[in-house]
């Protein structure tokens, strides 16, 4: 797709390595976000083309893709499209998660403000493959200029004919709105954006069902995809499912846009084809290696809830024929099966960098930082634990922790995952888990046997005190 | 209004910023703006509990036990429905906030871009003593001028850009602390031009 004739502004050129599909119009020179720029580039012809299927078929070709959802999991997005009752009756809805809070990741940042009919077009096909009339945009709160922009490209697209009812002769009727969510990162889990949709605090449901396109907003079928992904069908759509698989490797297949940020000499988005790039030419060749004078540490590869890696890890990998291999931290390619295999995630896309000059504690105590203000309170072990693990890191950065309290840490962590309604548990506890076995003996040369048995919170004191006067 | 027990419930408390926003008022133009947004959910009144609360926070700064009521009135929900959501989600705020609201990034790659370092020098240059503040409870602190004010927000989305903030609905990226003086002067000349 790196046609010739398109150019991109100065400083902001792709990497020779990126496949820009998505990112196409990003950082392009002379390119705005309105709906004559999009339509001079062939916009919405690729809605006609679907309109010219049958809804089912649209369905297939995103199925023959292969596409896995950009979000986090990686599911893939046409199986999730088939999961709507086959005799159902209530209406559909389509929401498109724009919510963007993992740490490390800004992709959908750049489509939202640059290139919104994007959006907006793979939204109406991804509708009428699901019999939806109405979908919502859930954008994070941050994003306010974001909002005005894709509300007007609605509306151009609207006065167009793209939107509305009787879209472009067809009678099919697709409404979009924009709804903003008012700062919470929970409001990222699917079931927790239907109910803060639904105007309530966004506590996930219970599961199952598993998949809110059984029962969804309003207690109607309902499909959540991201950003990235409803873009994905676009371009599905103008290929062909068979031709889009065709991009990336096997089972990973079309491109994603890798985020890099932290300690690199060029951080920035890489939109490249899925597997086709590893983790040495992403860091060194794509962003330009360490800062002067520095070394790689660790990499959180797929947003803060990813497991860490360390940078001169080396993995046992099981091939398919049950014979083992060895995998060099530098050569993991960039694909959702590999960074599994090694033990963390694709996830969002977001991969966060850290040199020699980073301490693991002070990491893990931003994370803690983070998880602890974010837990939503519904699960007991979620609530209290991503606390305690605030608590116990703060103290290991103020020198104060003794060797114990990496034990209980780690506890603490396993005591969370998997104890939860939603995969915050594991979000939140993986990142410790990961921390603590990877840099145990770092994290232990942090603590002080001296404060063995020192008690550190208030209640403890109050104790004390009572006893001694009592 | 004045006895409502909503206002025991509603944390709002007078801050310098108060003065920079009117109080809350009920206008036909106001009422417009929000039925044009409940339109938008013809299955549910409800879900615009939300977008009402970002209605009455842009031109009231706030949001107050009068504005609840109001927002609760016009959905046809008890009003302890729309206090909860407001005390839940930390993008509503329930006491003023300064003239001027900065958010900056706390969170991993923005904390190794300096960010941390970008919260002390801003606080330095408006006077804003931020050592009573908490993430949960008190995430704002605003300068005795009632111009400034400042909160850690968590990941807003432009990690490779870090350090970034937001004052109001502007988004800046790239503010390592010495341009936090440029930033501010920014919006005071801004200001001083109107």
């Amino acid at each position: 797709m790196s046609a010739a004739n398109i150019s991109y502004k100065a400083g902001k050129q792709p990497d020779p390595r990126e496949y820009r599909l998505i990112f196409k119009n990003v950082d392009r020179e002379g390119w705005d976000n309105s709906i004559d720029c999009y339509l001079r580039d062939g916009g919405y012809e690729d809605l006609k083309k679907a309109l010219a299927m049958q809804p089912k078929d649209v369905t297939e070709e995103v199925k023959k893709s292969g596409l896995r959802g950009r979000g986090g999991a990686g599911f893939p997005t046409g199986m999730k499209w088939t999961f709507i009752p086959p005799n159902n009756t209530k209406p559909v809805y389509l929401i498109c998660n724009g919510d963007e809070s993992e740490p490390g990741t800004f992709k959908d940042r750049y489509i939202v403000h640059q290139d919104p009919h994007q959006l907006v077009e793979g939204m109406v096909i991804s509708c009428y493959a699901v019999g939806a009339k109405v979908a919502y945009i859930y954008l994070r709160e941050e994003f306010p200029e974001a909002a005005l922009i894709v509300e007007r490209a609605i509306e151009e697209a609207r006065a167009k004919g793209f939107v509305g009812k009787n879209i472009l002769g067809t009678g099919l009727e697709v409404e979009i709105y924009v709804h903003r969510g008012a700062g919470a990162y929970i409001c990222g889990e699917e079931t927790g954006l239907i109910e803060s949709l639904e105007g309530k605090r966004p506590y996930p449901r219970i599961k199952p069902p598993y998949f809110p396109a059984a029962l969804g907003l309003y207690m109607c079928p309902t499909i959540v995809n991201n950003v990235e992904s409803l873009c994905h069908v676009k371009h599905i759509v103008r290929m062909g499912g068979d031709e889009y698989a065709k991009l990336g490797v096997a089972r990973n297949t079309g491109t994603r846009i890798l985020c890099v940020s932290g300690d690199v000499k060029k951080p920035g988005y890489f939109e490249v084809e899925v597997g086709k790039v590893t983790m040495r030419e992403l860091l060194y060749d794509m962003c330009g290696g360490p800062k002067d004078g520095r070394t790689f540490k660790a990499v959180i590869p797929g947003g803060s809830s990813a497991k860490i890696l360390r940078c001169d890890e080396t993995f046992k990998l099981r091939n398919p024929d049950g014979s083992t291999r060895d995998l060099n931290f530098w050569d993991i390619p960039m694909d959702f099966d590999s960074l599994a295999a090694c033990g963390s995630m694709a996830g969002s896309g977001g991969v966060i960098v850290m040199d020699d000059t980073r301490k693991i504690s002070w990491v893990l105590n931003n994370l803690n930082s983070f998880y602890a203000h974010e837990s939503c309170g519904q699960c007991t072990p979620c609530r209290e634990g991503s606390m305690w693990m605030k608590k116990i890191s703060d103290r290991l950065v103020a020198g104060e922790a003794a060797p114990k309290d990496i034990e209980t840490l780690e506890s603490v962590a396993y005591q969370i995952d998997g104890r939860t309604i939603c995969a915050f548990g594991e979000a939140s506890s993986w990142p410790v888990e990961a921390m603590i076995a990877k840099f145990r003996e770092e994290l232990l040369a942090d603590t002080n046997p001296d404060q063995e048995g020192v008690p550190h919170n208030p209640e403890t004191f109050a104790q004390q005190r009572y006893l001694q006067h009592s | 209004m004045s006895h409502s027990p909503l206002e025991e419930l509603v944390a709002s408390h007078e801050t310098p910023g108060t003065p920079f926003f009117p109080p809350f008022a009920v206008t036909p133009e106001l009422e417009a703006e929000a039925d044009e947004r409940i339109s938008h959910y013809p299955a549910s009144k409800r879900s615009a509990t939300l977008p009402l609360l970002h209605i009455v926070q842009h031109k009231f700064g706030y949001i107050s036990a009068a504005a609840i009521e109001w927002v609760a009135a016009k959905l046809d929900l008890e009003p302890i429905k729309v206090v909860e959501v407001v005390t839940f989600y930390p993008g509503f705020r329930q006491s003023a906030p300064g003239k001027f609201h900065i958010r900056v990034c706390r969170t991993l790659s923005c904390a190794m871009g300096g960010s941390h370092e970008l919260m002390e020098k801003l606080c330095e240059l408006t006077g804003i003593d931020r050592s009573e503040s908490d993430s949960h409870h008190h995430p704002i602190t605003v300068s005795p001028c009632g111009k400034w004010s400042v909160e850690f927000a968590e990941c807003l989305a432009s990690c490779g850009t870090a350090p970034v903030c937001m004052v109001n609905d502007d988004f800046h990226d790239g503010v390592a602390a010495d341009k936090a003086q440029a930033l501010l002067d920014s919006y005071s000349n801004a200001q001083s031009a109107h």
